[in-house]
């Protein structure tokens, strides 16, 4: 197997060491050198990331993106973990799929692939999908959600975050009360109403996030609120955490970057779902994601072929690519501000997601003895971005915009899926 | 200028210009000979996703006026309906070398995507988007409101006129058009109707909001009322009661009509739902310019037509 | 630039008590008149016109005759110029049908504002005659059309321009050959 040492790293705590890497472990961080000598002065050694949000669209929408290409775009995003939505065709709520998505994951080699499985039957809200099955088949699902679509029933949702505790999972919500959101298309408010685009109202993440904290609450369950998108729905998290309702909560890098005013040239590049809001929002979200109310990043990373974003706004399809742009984000809202630093960093980009997961062997402090899911970012990089990457749809929202840091290698179970910012084929190692 | 896709894009001296036009075109209209040899040559396609033949029939006369080509492509029964996309249809109508588009769509924006898309080089005019806008109704608006109240003259705004525009505001696009332009030509525009139709966000913009039509007609003196039309789709969604609490509440009704300044102005961008937004009473009144509304309409689009088509920058 | 003034405003007051003169006497009288200014510089010169024809001639009523007439919508260069604004036209209240029209503009150049102007007339009514009346004629005629009455013929080269100012819109009375 490979051996190799990362030499003249900087770690997140500030401190210089070099890294040596042997039979997919971290086998010394110091000064000693083993194997192949690579230069990594001047860039930063993390944990590899971890996504809890990602759309790979197989099976079922293959012309928007496959396993492959999406584990490809997290790779070159420093990702080596991505936990793959239910909302497929089928969906992946049985285990004959979640095994699938897995064993499609491990095919490709880029990233672990984790399945996430549906809560309900077909994401239909009717009926709980065999949640046990999957816990307990290869994939080991632990995290459910029927993202894209609320569990909107009430009992249905008191019944599955009381479900979950037979095999220690935890519900996703995607919170969106369906009729306060008939037919929306973006956030509702000054720029909706001029616009005449039917409106997303902050209320019908904010409602749905109240009562399913005291839900959880009340079942003494774990829950996780998908893309928190408004101020509002920081504060019910505040209230929550303070009250001790085991709560985690994240946020996507488009709406800690983008809001509701990029709407107004009907570009549906910026259609999403929840919507784009508004600055206000956007200062929200970063100051929670900054004091910890906020527990994570998820990508949210979503693509869509182009004949779904080429058309009229009401036309066009919810969702933007975020894999290869995400760990950038997070760079300028947590270091370039000022207001934070790289340890806080890690927890949103890896260690967090990893620990409201569950997934094995990622997410792990770079130690000694671990795997070596290591990523190399050059943080004084600066690069314009063109097109989507690795994935295979082109829906990018910062088209043409220059974002900070740059992933430079990549290293899952010890060995490179990116080095120099390339994409390694797998199979050479 | 080569689009109208909002009212917002009109500044104040570019508006009166095309009211301006409109006067000569109105000349036009009162010959006997309806007909100037202006867009000769040129090809306007009415694109219509939305029925509507009302407002295709207008723009269809004004251009023919204007001795344009003009085809008419519907939704109904042509390959639109059979899912062909808004881009498929603009780069057909581009390959036939249309120089106008005239486009009425069910999504707001659709004129936007159409306008800066690239699929297509013409002009594209907007008819009515979705929710959005709907220039043109507020150009002919504005257009009566300075005929009937600032004499026809050319040259002159609407400065110091108060303006109601009453009822479901937050899904009208002659409401958003209207609110823009009039107070671009300096009026006054107020907003009236039921709290679930008027958004905050759009009375921040007006003059002054009501919720009571008796109120509004309580507190200020309008020179012109715009009732707007109660879309059907309205009546179940629970944003009123009933038709009657409607009608009762913000219809125009004779007793109302008693009320406004002797010359106020009843205006309605039709079609009327008598008996619901407005009665007989008020819509056959001699305050009533409805169908002045309707004839200014081809003025207006005529007028329209030729500031967007007539002017080439090009020499060849 | 080279300029120079070649009608000062008495030779441009003795050219319209000229013209207004000869196109009585070619039409034997003011009966079944009618003068149409073309903008802008027409209408003031139709105008004029009609004064000395109503010192000269108390049958002639200048508000029952004089009009103007915009060719804006029937020019042939509207695609390759940016967009005009559009003037008034005004007929004589009786029409224009069986009268001697003539049409009145300041300088007579390619011929083209008289093709559009012909094109107009037509469709508001069937002239008995139509006469083309200008203060200068400066030759270059693209199209087959002669002025009926001139003020002054000026043999120019294309390059120059002719600037013709009267005080109804201009600070001055002149025409001026510039380039």
């Amino acid at each position: 197997m490979t051996n190799f040492t990362l030499v003249g790293v900087t770690l997140a705590d500030g401190s210089n060491a070099n890294i040596e890497v042997t039979d997919g472990r971290i086998s010394g961080i110091g000064k000693k050198t083993s194997g192949e000598t690579i230069s990594a002065k001047g860039l930063i050694a993390l944990p590899g990331f971890v996504d809890l949000h990602t759309h790979l669209r197989e099976p079922g929408y293959e012309q928007s993106e496959t396993v492959k290409t999406g584990s490809q775009s997290a790779a070159l995003g420093g990702y080596t973990a991505v936990h793959a939505m239910a909302n497929t065709h089928p969906v992946a709520d049985t285990a004959g799929v979640v095994e699938q998505v897995k064993a499609l994951g491990d095919e490709a080699g880029y990233v672990q692939v984790q399945p996430i499985g549906a809560v309900t039957v077909g994401l239909e809200g009717k009926q709980l999908a065999e949640l046990g099955a999957m816990a307990d088949s290869k994939a080991q699902v632990k995290v459910f959600s029927d993202d894209g679509k609320c569990v909107h029933d009430p009992l249905l949702m008191r019944r599955a975050l009381a479900y979950v505790k037979n095999f220690g999972g935890v519900i996703a919500q995607h919170a969106q009360d369906p009729r306060l959101t008939e037919n929306s298309q973006m956030h509702e408010g000054a720029v909706s109403a001029e616009l005449g685009l039917a409106g997303w109202p902050a209320v019908a993440e904010e409602s749905i996030i109240a009562r399913d904290v005291l839900l959880a609450e009340a079942a003494g369950s774990r829950i996780h609120i998908c893309h928190l998108s408004t101020a509002g729905s920081v504060e019910i998290i505040r209230w929550a955490k303070a009250r001790g309702i085991q709560v985690t909560a994240e946020v996507t890098p488009h709406h800690l970057l983008l809001t509701d005013e990029l709407a107004r040239g009907y570009d549906p590049i910026f259609k999403v779902n929840p919507p784009l809001r508004t600055q206000n929002d956007v200062l929200a979200l970063r100051a929670a994601l900054i004091d910890g109310t906020i527990d994570i990043i998820a990508t949210d990373h979503a693509p869509h072929p182009d004949e779904s974003k080429d058309c009229e706004w009401g036309a066009a399809a919810f969702g933007m690519l975020g894999l290869e742009t995400a760990a950038s984000i997070a760079q300028s809202v947590l270091i370039d501000s000022g207001d934070s630093n790289w340890q806080r960093f890690v927890e949103v980009m890896s260690t967090k997601p990893a620990a409201i997961s569950g997934i094995v062997g990622q997410g792990l402090e770079l130690a000694v003895g671990e795997v070596a899911n290591i990523t190399l970012i050059d943080p004084s990089a600066k690069r314009e971005i063109r097109g989507g990457g690795a994935s295979k749809s082109g829906n990018q929202p910062y088209e043409g915009m220059t974002l900070p840091g740059r992933v430079v290698h990549t290293i899952y179970r010890g060995a490179f899926t990116v080095r120099d910012s390339k994409l390694v084929e797998r199979g050479q190692q | 200028m080569k689009h109208l896709l909002s009212a917002r894009e009109l500044g104040k001296e570019q508006a009166i210009a095309i009211l301006d036009t409109a006067i000569q075109m109105e000349q036009v209209n009162a010959r006997e000979i309806k007909k100037l040899p202006t867009l000769r040559g040129k090809t306007v396609v009415n694109l219509f996703f939305e029925d509507s033949t009302r407002t295709r029939t207008s723009f269809e006369v004004a251009a023919k006026r204007l001795s344009a080509d003009v085809i008419n492509f519907t939704a109904k029964g042509s390959s639109v309906s059979k899912g062909e996309s808004l881009k498929d249809t603009a780069q057909t109508l581009q390959a036939m070398g249309a120089d106008g588009v005239i486009i009425r769509h069910h999504a707001s924006g659709a004129a936007h995507t159409l306008a800066s898309s690239g699929w297509i080089d013409a002009s594209i005019i907007n008819a009515g988007d979705g929710t959005h806008e709907h220039p043109t109704q507020a150009l002919l608006d504005a257009y009566t409101i300075r005929q009937k109240l600032r004499g026809n003259e050319a040259g002159t705004d609407l400065a110091g006129l108060r303006i109601a525009i009453v009822g479901d505001i937050a899904h009208s696009r002659v409401a958003r058009s209207n609110l823009i332009l009039l107070q671009t030509l300096g009026a006054e525009v107020y907003l009236v109707g039921p709290a679930t139709l008027v958004p905050g966000a759009l009375a921040a913009h007006a003059a002054g909001s009501f919720f009571s039509l008796d109120q509004a007609i309580l507190e200020v003196e309008f020179d012109a009322i715009m009732m707007l039309r109660v879309q059907s789709e309205r009546m179940t969604a629970s944003f009123f009661p009933s038709e009657r609490e409607y009608a009762r509440i913000w219809g125009l009704n004779g007793d109302r009509l008693a009320k406004l300044p002797a010359n106020t102005l009843v205006m309605h961008p039709g079609p009327m739902n008598r008996g619901l937004e407005i009665d007989a009473k008020a819509a056959d009144s001699v305050n009533s310019v409805i169908l002045a509304q309707v004839a200014n309409g081809v003025s207006v689009r005529m007028a329209v037509l030729y500031h967007l088509l007539s002017g080439g920058t090009e020499i060849d | 630039m080279n300029s120079r003034t070649v009608l000062s405003g008495s030779d441009i007051d003795r050219a319209v008590t000229r013209i207004a003169h000869e196109i009585v006497e070619s039409n034997q009288g003011t009966e079944n008149l009618i003068l149409l200014g073309i903008p802008t510089r027409g209408i003031w010169l139709a105008e004029r016109i009609g004064k000395v024809l109503e010192r000269s001639y108390p049958e002639f009523v200048a508000t029952e005759a004089i009009g103007r007439l915009d060719i804006t919508m029937y020019r042939d260069d509207l695609a390759i110029n940016p967009t005009r604004a559009v003037t008034e036209t005004q007929i004589p209240s009786a029409g224009i049908d069986d009268k001697i029209v003539v049409l009145v503009d300041d300088v007579l150049f390619s011929g083209r504002t008289i093709r559009a102007a012909l094109d107009a007339l037509g469709d508001y009514g069937r002239p008995r005659a139509v006469r083309v009346a200008v203060l200068v004629d400066r030759g270059h005629r693209q199209l087959p059309i002669r002025a009926d009455f001139v003020g002054k013929n000026l043999p120019t080269s294309v390059a120059e321009r002719i600037q013709v100012q009267l005080t109804e819109t201009d600070s001055d009375n002149s025409v001026v050959i510039e380039g």
